[in-house]
């Protein structure tokens, strides 16, 4: 006879297992390049990560978007064979090839079945160290990311984010998305491409992630045998700016931008400011105090916008740290006759959790509890440990970081919280972007305080 | 390529374990036979607005179900779809008994704390759902204004997921209620638990926490209408819509009805889809992205789901440039590859491309489309949580013909294409396109 289930109370939950993130070996390949390996035992599944600490930060003044540009035209073909021929290898294989270019990095992968390592991982050095970049390439290629652009001028969340971006960092190398403008790419040529490939993909400043269903020696042996002739050339220092060189941005002068997106029945919103690097002392007090603002579904943000007023499917607030201060933002849409009002709630909550109403004992532990508690989850898949080790060479974090990562949540007390946000959440200098119907808004938007708002094209 | 147990309850519940030792976490995944397709028309949007509600508390936890799992270290969600409503929590191992406890809660206890208050609040949060992800985005509407000319009015598949905003405020408390009633029920659902953890301390544990709920009454047959059964006659000629949209670059969708799930035809169909449309190699993507540089993007897919399928391409105009030349040129292409078939080389990289799909789909194991999820599809479709094996060994068989004469069936009219375009520029829709009704 099984005994029923004691519905009087919850069940507690026990000791949490213990978690380590898995060992990260490090090395050189014979000519230089940095090497991470991870044995991922599981599904036989591998994962090459080439990462470079060059993004569209990096994009020269009048050319944005060519970092993006440059890492999308790899696949169009290496020296040896053009794209078809290259794109019917890796299908061929079942492999993947993924491309990200963030602000300051640009990461070129490829997943494979293990029995297809070794080619998928040359298939990577190929494209890497020996594009194509046929003009004919270069000119459809640049065409498509032009379509791009002018078809996300009607999506209300990338015009929200470009938008916000661009108020955010003027003038700053952050100040753009990677994708850039109709105007910029129109610029771009071959040219371009071949010398911002030929200044930031040297391998000198790279480094290469290796993680799957294999050994360090195997996942080794198959990166020395094809990343480990190429030519390693130093970093260039014209390109890859360091953090410490990129200017500091102060707090914009215009508090309330509205896109006007007529008869629309929500209004997509952006509300921050500049924040904080990745690598300022408060990091692990701020992913605390995000946690408990809008950073999970249990936050006071969502809490108070969905679950209370019905006013979203959700919203979610985020610190991009990155190698130089990165924006703190809240994300989300709201049903457009609410619109002043969760503009008003979200500067509010924004304001008190650093000063009226700062976090309380359940809410710290709830916070810290879901950030350690749920760790495990976050490194299941190759992937997941590639993205986590590319983060700590991006940001210079060693090996053993995520090790330490649960304990320094841990240590995180209410008063750090409250220093945290003091320190970096600035109610009064945040930016409101809204995208939505401006003849419904306008008159009403006024009552926030923060001026006229400053109505932008799409 | 999963190893499992399964165990089937007194009460009905089908309850599947798999233990995978690497990772120290818990999958707890619960599918419930029950989605749109169920639903009646005048409240249809109803099983998702539902899917809400079960977050909202019940009767020994009577609120929100996130805090206790997020405070566990857990992630959660739930989604709803034609055919079948999902919900699954990922827990470190010492949380699985909260999760089968909360699970088994809102299953045996719903309704005593389901209040008009929740039920009024999970209905403003849905129409705003709806406004997000389909009434403000580009194309938003699209999917909508397919299924419901491809299916008649009498098919449950005619309308979709999220429901007519007019029916979602229309439905009521009562209607909730019915609905959880008639079809929340431990016969009507399947349990898998995955992850690091004992089969046998598993199956206690759902015991002690399922087996007290009653097995509740058989559920209504869903049915499907004279107009659109096997029986009604083909459609004899192609259905011509057009939507005006906030949009830069009109779209083309073309979509023909095709098979269901694991029917004959269904495999071939992905087969179809991959050759057309499967990557930079893909016939469409060379032709009209590629070479003629007409369109920005091509995709295709065999959508088939348990009563019926659809087969649709979607092609967006590069700048300048015209559906009818879109078309034409897919048309070009539909019939290349019905007369001839794909060549060697191209079978056997879209057999490639198939396959180790499935191997991708091993790495998680929770979550939506995590092995959990894909026991309990096998079984709550088929009967077998194994069905993993024969469904990827029936795309081996497949032969050039069989796709050839796949690709010939989507040269006979009967198809449904619309064009959406930017707004005041109706005539830029292929010629003789009516207005698409949508809401």
């Amino acid at each position: 006879m099984i005994a029923r289930a004691d519905r009087s109370r919850m069940p507690e939950p026990g000791p949490v297992p213990p978690t380590r993130f898995p060992t990260v070996a490090c090395r050189q390949l014979s000519n230089g390049l940095a090497l991470r390996t991870v044995e991922h035992p599981g599904p036989p599944v591998v994962t090459f990560w080439l990462m470079m600490p060059v993004g569209s930060a990096a994009d020269p003044a009048h050319a944005h978007g060519l970092a993006a540009l440059t890492a999308d035209l790899l696949d169009e073909g290496s020296v040896e064979r053009n794209g078809r021929a290259f794109h019917e290898a890796l299908a061929g294989i079942g492999a993947r090839l993924g491309t990200e270019v963030g602000p300051d990095s640009t990461t070129i992968s490829i997943s494979t079945v293990v029995q297809h390592a070794l080619e998928g991982v040359g298939l990577l050095a190929e494209l890497v160290a020996r594009p194509r970049f046929d003009p004919a390439d270069v000119g459809r290629v640049r065409d498509l990311r032009r379509s791009r652009v002018q078809q996300l001028r009607s999506d209300s969340g990338a015009v929200a984010d470009r938008v916000f971006i661009e108020t955010l960092f003027e003038g700053h190398p952050y100040g753009h998305l990677g994708l850039g403008t109709a105007a910029s790419l129109a610029s771009l040529t071959t040219g371009d491409v071949v010398a911002f490939h030929r200044d930031a993909y040297h391998l000198g400043s790279a480094t290469l992630i290796a993680v799957g269903a294999l050994s360090h020696q195997q996942l080794g042996d198959a990166a020395e045998q094809t990343f480990g002739a190429l030519p390693v050339l130093p970093a260039d220092p014209g390109v890859i700016t360091a953090p410490a060189d990129l200017a500091t941005v102060g707090p914009s002068a215009t508090r309330l931008v509205l896109v006007d997106r007529p008869g629309a029945v929500q209004s997509e919103l952006r509300i921050g400011h500049v924040a904080v690097a990745r690598d300022n002392p408060d990091y692990h007090a701020l992913q605390v105090l995000n946690v408990v603002l809008g950073g999970q579904f249990v936050s006071r943000l969502n809490q108070r916008l969905r679950e209370e007023k019905g006013y979203t499917y959700g919203v979610r607030t985020g610190f991009d740290c990155r190698r130089a201060p990165g924006p703190f933002a809240l994300h989300g849409s709201v049903q457009a006759d609410a619109t002043t009002e969760s503009v008003q709630e979200v500067l509010t909550e924004m304001a008190a959790i650093g000063a009226d109403r700062p976090v309380t004992a359940k809410e710290l532990e709830m916070a810290r509890a879901a950030l350690t508690r749920g760790f495990a989850r976050g490194f299941e898949t190759a992937g997941q440990v590639a993205r986590g080790v590319a983060s700590l060479v991006l940001h210079g974090l060693p090996a053993e970081y995520y090790d330490r990562f649960v304990p320094a949540v841990e240590a995180v007390d209410a008063v750090a919280v409250t220093a945290a946000a003091t320190a970096h959440l600035r109610a009064d200098e945040a930016v409101v972007v809204i995208v939505g119907p401006a003849e419904a808004l306008a008159s009403e938007l006024t009552g926030l305080g923060l001026g006229e708002p400053l109505q932008v094209e799409a | 390529m999963l190893d499992f147990s399964k165990f089937t309850l007194e009460n009905g519940l089908d309850v599947i374990v798999h233990e995978d030792h690497r990772c120290p976490i818990a999958s707890v995944n619960l599918w419930y036979h029950v989605g749109s397709k169920n639903e009646r028309a005048g409240r249809t949007g109803l099983a998702h607005l539902f899917e809400h509600l079960m977050f909202e508390g019940s009767a020994h936890h009577d609120s929100g179900y996130f805090a206790p799992l997020q405070q566990a270290g857990g992630s959660l969600n739930g989604s709803t779809n034609c055919d079948r409503t999902n919900y699954w929590e990922v827990v470190p191992t010492n949380a699985l008994e909260l999760a089968l406890w909360l699970e088994s809660d809102r299953l045996g206890y719903l309704l005593p704390a389901l209040t008009s208050e929740k039920f009024e609040n999970q209905r403003e949060v849905v129409l705003n759902e709806r406004r997000q992800t389909y009434e403000n985005r580009p194309y938003g509407l699209a999917l909508m204004a397919l299924t419901a000319s491809l299916f008649a009015t009498d098919h449950p598949y005619h309308w979709t997921t999220i429901g007519h905003a007019d029916d979602i405020r229309a439905a009521t408390l009562d209607d909730a209620h019915a609905f959880f009633q008639t079809y929340y029920h431990p016969g009507n659902a399947s349990l898998t638990v995955a992850g690091d953890v004992d089969t046998a301390a598993v199956l206690e544990l759902v015991r002690q926490h399922f087996e007290e709920i009653p097995a509740g009454p058989p559920i209504p047959p869903v049915r499907i209408g004279e107009n659109s059964g096997p029986g009604a006659a083909p459609r004899s000629e192609d259905t011509r819509l057009r939507l005006e949209d906030r949009v830069a670059l009109p779209r083309l969708y073309l979509a023909w009805r095709s098979p269901r799930l694991f029917a004959e035809g269904d495999a071939g169909m992905d087969l179809v889809a991959e050759v057309l449309a499967g990557g930079k190699t893909s016939r469409l993507y060379r032709r009209l992205v590629h070479e003629r540089q007409i369109a920005t993007e091509i995709s295709a897919s065999q959508g088939s789901r348990e009563l019926d399928g659809w087969f649709s391409i979607m092609a967006t105009a590069a700048p300048g440039q015209e559906l009818v030349e879109l078309e034409q040129a897919i048309d070009d292409e539909l019939h290349a590859l019905a007369e001839s078939g794909p060549d060697e080389a191209e079978l056997s990289r879209c057999f490639t491309q198939v396959d180790v799909q499935f191997i991708y789909r091993l790495q998680t194991v929770g979550g939506f489309n995590g092995r959990s999820d894909q026991l309990n599809a096998y079984n709550v479709y088929t009967g077998d949580p194994g069905f993993m094996n024969q469904d990827r060994a029936r795309y081996r068989e497949i032969t050039a013909g069989q796709v050839a004469g796949l690709a010939h069936r989507l040269r006979e009219p009967g198809r449904v294409a619309l064009s959406v375009v930017p707004a005041g520029s109706a005539d830029r829709a292929l010629p003789g396109s009516r207005p698409a009704v949508v809401s």
